[in-house]
């Protein structure tokens, strides 16, 4: 992890990491602390009457049978988001490697997509998979599957699964193209000619040496997948049908903005928190070690 | 020399004065044609007079404008107008220093307040227990039934006798469904029309102390052998196929107007979207009730927002907010805000105005709402007002669900919301002592 | 590849077409509502080819008929808002990023690891959940209704950092130490060399922080208490009719695409830089 070469100088990194420790201070730190602060307490929405009740919130949410349900959930739609979005974009870019002719064509098509603002893009879903109106569950209804996410506990889980990696599947597309393509043509070249078939070359060329984009990748949807997905359950599922959907996040959102209820918001905050960083830490110490720089 | 300083000085007055207009600032989460309502109202005002100025900004969908004037409040600049959803209200009143009652804001304005020339359905809701009145119900509507005539004709009921009563809807469902009607009944806004306006409806505590406009101590009671009969009805319907659920909110709107579901329960401010895009023979009804029991119908209770003034401002803007209330409290205002929106009047005075410029003949229905609401209210029907009451309104989501998709019987789940929400409601007591 | 096999070709081409159909359907759906009536769209199934309403659609979303009795100027001035807001956010954090990872993968110095988490963890955190705090900060500094207040608290986090640092590691050690043995200072080293071999990767977090910067909502919506200071996807919302009154979905859509435009647009055109700038990022 470390570089070899070095330079030493005295004062000039304090300089030149000086503007980014400046900027988060202020603007994550700060408020970051003061967020967290709030998860010791309880208060009304206005911050009026506030009261100091140290683990309270916390146990709150051990004792709330649908706040560890939830973690189950969110375990199993992130592995899921995680998975599906990094295997489906090797696979794409794999293939958007190999094919020549129509390239530009594919690529721009398959990289459109990350423009669509979230908010839309919520919308777009709800209105493809509307049990009523919608244009897909409508062809499913044809092939004979009785597609309805609003009692469906199963087909509510596919939906938010299907439209986080959607959001993703670009975004990943894109890292793995180009880690592909900077993968030099006489390597593949030489062990064609060795009679490796395309299968092995991929195994042992083009996947170590895409090691560096894949861990990147992992650990982004995953951060992605516990944090930014808020959007896709509040604009299609809400959580439901009953809790089916319910996944860490949503709660947090859900408690710090619907409900103004900030002290629990701030302890499940921590809590998803805690539980990333730990991840995060466990991804650099253990699979770090593989990637091949 | 003192002539042309004297003109000086004046003139100097003059360009203080015109520019010393006060300004207040409206923040609001009306879209579409009700933003354009917002803001030409604000418009008529600030052309009425030269004093004030009301600025209406919009600050995204109701919970995000709640955010945003928490936030502000706490760095100390909150606006002096806030429109906030009856949901919210609890959150509002409990908060004492974070806001002005609307009462105490027009008698300090020099204004007279006479409660009873509001319509008491809607102003009761937005009192405090002493009489004064909280906040100013801006855009207030209430739970009605829809039906689709062509379906009904169809199916060989008689349109000009509609049901009135929830017997007669599930007697109609089964004819529509022996029609070959997918999907005879759906229900929107399922905890404000099956268990909230349900109950005042029928004239049953949904919480204790009046529904908590006693007090924070207010317990749900919805687990009454009433509300487990309705819900297992409903259930039933639900096994049976009459009644089809299509989701949370007003997303199963979107049934009736495509002609998919032939009768639905929802606001009645979802008239002006059924006039304009429904495709087949329509009208409205009033909310079904069950005929045995007694004190039924009463009155259905209130939905929409209201406008909140935040404390901590400048006192000649309270004076402007005193005016701007008064104004938009206009018989002519509110009968033409009516007329347009389809929102409820909040005075008599606008009810009979609207009433004799022949509106409700021209377009049938468009009175029921209003007739629901005007009725004395007693002590269990006035409203609902318990904190913490987005999250109960989600676990009713939830278990009704659970119902619907026969995971739980309509007695547990009504327990369960009880437990639940229970928790929810000692959780805000303790967070507002 | 190497060997020409008709097979892959063809299963190759048969799986971009998939691809492309899936991911870019919801589009295309887009594109069709916002060329019919909103009642066409509400009568389920919608239409999936495109209809005749295209033109009053567009003239609606771009004059205001549908929202306010605005001209084109409510749209075009918050189109200019998020362009604004957009460029800086992306100058604005490229900048404190490449200084920071350089400091981080080519320099000892005491507590560099701790530095280094310390920027990391600012992904653990997003925006929305220290929103209210991080209101009152801003407007402590009354930085409110000002691009300042728009921009700076969204360059407070680390993907770019993380990436830039990726790029370092992986550029040759040969070239630093080449630098070292010609007696160059380290910032000649940055300028003369590391950046000009970094600029596709810069080009590539261009677009990504572009887009960043303009698809934000909620943090503009409480930053500003102006609505002339709203950018477009805020505008978007504002169509948007939640509740009781309908939808004008086709106006909705077509405002969407619209706003979509200088994002795509930006993709499209740097999306030769794009993907060679990534691509010098795992050499």
């Amino acid at each position: 992890m470390e570089k070899r070469v070095q330079f030493r100088a005295p004062l000039l990194p304090w300089l030149l990491i000086a503007p980014q420790v400046l900027v988060i201070s202020v603007f994550f730190f700060w408020p970051a602390a003061q967020a967290l602060l709030q998860s010791f307490q309880i208060e009304d929405a206005f911050g009026i009457s506030t009261q100091w009740v140290g683990m309270e919130n916390f146990n709150r949410l051990w004792n709330d049978a649908s706040y560890l349900t939830s973690f189950k959930t969110t375990a199993i739609f992130s592995l899921l988001v995680a998975v599906l979005g990094i295997g489906l974009s090797l696979m794409l870019a794999i293939f958007a490697d190999r094919v020549i002719k129509g390239a530009m064509f594919y690529k721009t098509m398959l990289i459109v997509p990350y423009a669509v603002a979230p908010a839309v893009a919520g919308v777009l879903w709800i209105f493809m998979f509307s049990p009523s109106l919608g244009v897909v569950s409508y062809g499913l209804g044809k092939l004979g599957i009785d597609w309805n996410h609003l009692l469906n506990g199963s087909h509510a889980m596919t939906l938010i699964v299907m439209a986080a990696v959607w959001k993703q599947i670009s975004y990943n597309f894109l890292f793995f193209l180009a880690g592909l393509q900077s993968i030099p043509k006489s390597l593949i070249e030489a062990a064609a000619i060795d009679g490796a078939k395309a299968w092995r070359r991929f195994w042992t060329i083009q996947f170590p040496l895409l090691s560096p984009t894949t861990f990147f990748l992992l650990v982004i949807n995953m951060i992605y997948a516990f944090f930014d997905t808020f959007a896709i359950v509040d604009a299609t599922t809400h959580g439901g049908p009953g809790q089916a959907t319910s996944i860490l996040v949503y709660k947090v959102y859900y408690d710090g903005f619907k409900a103004m209820d900030l002290g629990g918001s701030a302890a499940q905050s921590v809590v998803l928190m805690t539980i990333v960083i730990a991840l995060t830490v466990v991804q650099f110490q253990f699979i770090e070690k593989k990637v091949n720089y | 020399m003192n002539f042309k300083i004297a003109a000086v000085a004046l003139a100097a007055a003059f360009t203080v004065s015109a520019q010393a207009q006060t300004e207040i600032q409206w923040w609001h989460s009306m879209t579409a044609v009700n933003g354009e309502w917002v803001n030409d109202l604000a418009k008529e005002f600030n052309a009425s007079q030269k004093e004030y100025k009301v600025i209406p900004t919009y600050k995204g969908s109701y919970a995000e404008s709640m955010t945003a004037a928490v936030a502000a409040f706490r760095a100390g600049n909150a606006p002096n107008i806030l429109q906030v959803f009856e949901v919210g209200t609890a959150t509002m009143m409990a908060s004492k220093g974070a806001i002005v009652p609307v009462g105490q804001v027009m008698k300090d304005a020099g204004y007279k307040f006479d409660p009873t020339v509001y319509v008491s359905a809607v102003a009761g809701y937005y009192t405090a227990p002493n009489g004064q009145m909280l906040s100013f119900p801006f855009n207030s509507s209430t739970t009605i039934f829809y039906f689709n005539k062509d379906a009904f004709k169809a199916a060989g009921i008689d349109t000009n006798k509609p049901p009135t009563t929830w017997p007669e809807v599930a007697l109609a469902a089964a004819k529509l469904k022996a029609s070959g009607h997918k999907c005879p009944l759906t229900i929107a806004w399922q905890s404000w029309t099956q268990l909230e306006s349900f109950s005042a409806w029928h004239n049953v505590e949904f919480a204790s102390k009046s529904n908590g406009l006693g007090g924070m101590d207010a317990r749900l009671k919805v687990d009454s052998p009433l509300h487990v009969r309705h819900i297992e009805n409903l259930a039933n319907m639900a096994k049976q196929g009459l009644f089809i659920y299509k989701g949370r909110e007003n997303v199963p709107e979107a049934t009736f107007i495509s002609g998919e579901c032939a009768m639905i329960t929802t606001s009645a401010g979802f008239y002006g979207n059924v006039a304009k895009n429904a495709k087949f023979n329509y009208a409205l009804a009033t909310l079904p009730y069950y005929p045995d029991v007694p004190g039924a119908p009463q009155n259905t209770v209130i939905g929409g927002a209201s406008l909140w003034v935040m404390a901590g401002k400048k006192p000649v803007e309270y004076k402007g907010v005193a005016d701007f209330f008064n104004f938009i409290s206009r018989p002519e205002v509110q009968s033409a805000s009516h007329k347009r929106t389809g929102y409820l009047p909040i005075t008599t005075a606008a009810y009979q105005l609207t009433e004799k410029s022949g509106f409700y003949k021209e377009k049938p229905g468009t009175d029921i709402a209003v007739q629901q609401m005007i009725r004395k209210v007693t002590d269990k029907s006035r409203g609902i007002r318990l904190g913490n009451y987005v999250q109960i309104r989600q676990i009713e989501d939830e278990e009704l669900e659970q119902v619907w998709s026969g995971k739980k019987s309509a007695k547990e789940a009504l327990q369960a919301i009880v437990k639940r929400g229970n928790e929810q409601l000692e959780r805000f007591e303790k967070a507002n002592k | 590849m190497v060997e020409r096999s008709p097979f892959l070709t063809f299963l190759g081409h048969a799986i971009m077409i998939l691809g492309v159909i899936v991911v870019a359907f919801p589009i295309y759906l887009a594109f069709v509502a916002s060329t019919h009536t909103a009642q066409e769209i509400v009568q389920a199934p919608m239409p999936m080819l495109p209809g005749s309403n295209m033109w009053e659609t567009y003239r609606k979303a771009l004059v205001g008929g549908g929202y306010g009795a605005g001209s084109t100027a409510p749209v075009a001035h918050m189109m200019w808002v998020s362009l604004v807001t957009a460029l800086v956010i992306t100058f604005g954090k490229i900048a404190i990023s490449l200084l920071s990872a350089f400091a981080i993968v080519y320099f000892r110095f005491p507590f560099k690891n701790f530095f280094f988490w310390a920027i990391f963890v600012t992904l653990m955190l997003p925006v929305e959940v220290r929103i209210g705090p991080t209101y009152k900060v801003v407007s402590d500094l009354g930085m409110l209704n000002t691009y300042a207040g728009l921009t700076i608290p969204l360059i407070a986090s680390a993907t770019a950092t993380f990436l830039f640092r990726q790029f370092f590691m992986s550029v040759p050690d040969e070239l630093a130490e080449a630098a070292r043995m010609d007696g160059a200072s380290p910032l000649r080293f940055f300028i003369d060399i590391l950046i000009p071999l970094s600029k596709t990767s810069i080009a590539a977090l261009f677009v990504i922080q572009f887009i960043y910067g303009w698809n934000q909502y909620l943090w503009p919506l409480l930053a500003t208490t102006s609505e002339k200071m709203y950018p477009v996807v805020v505008g978007i919302k504002m169509m948007v009719a939640g509740g009781d009154s309908q939808n004008e979905w086709n106006v909705v859509m077509a405002t969407a695409l619209l706003a979509m435009l200088p994002p795509a647009l930006v993709v499209m055109l740097m999306q030769k830089w794009f993907v060679k700038g990534l691509v010098d990022t795992e050499k």
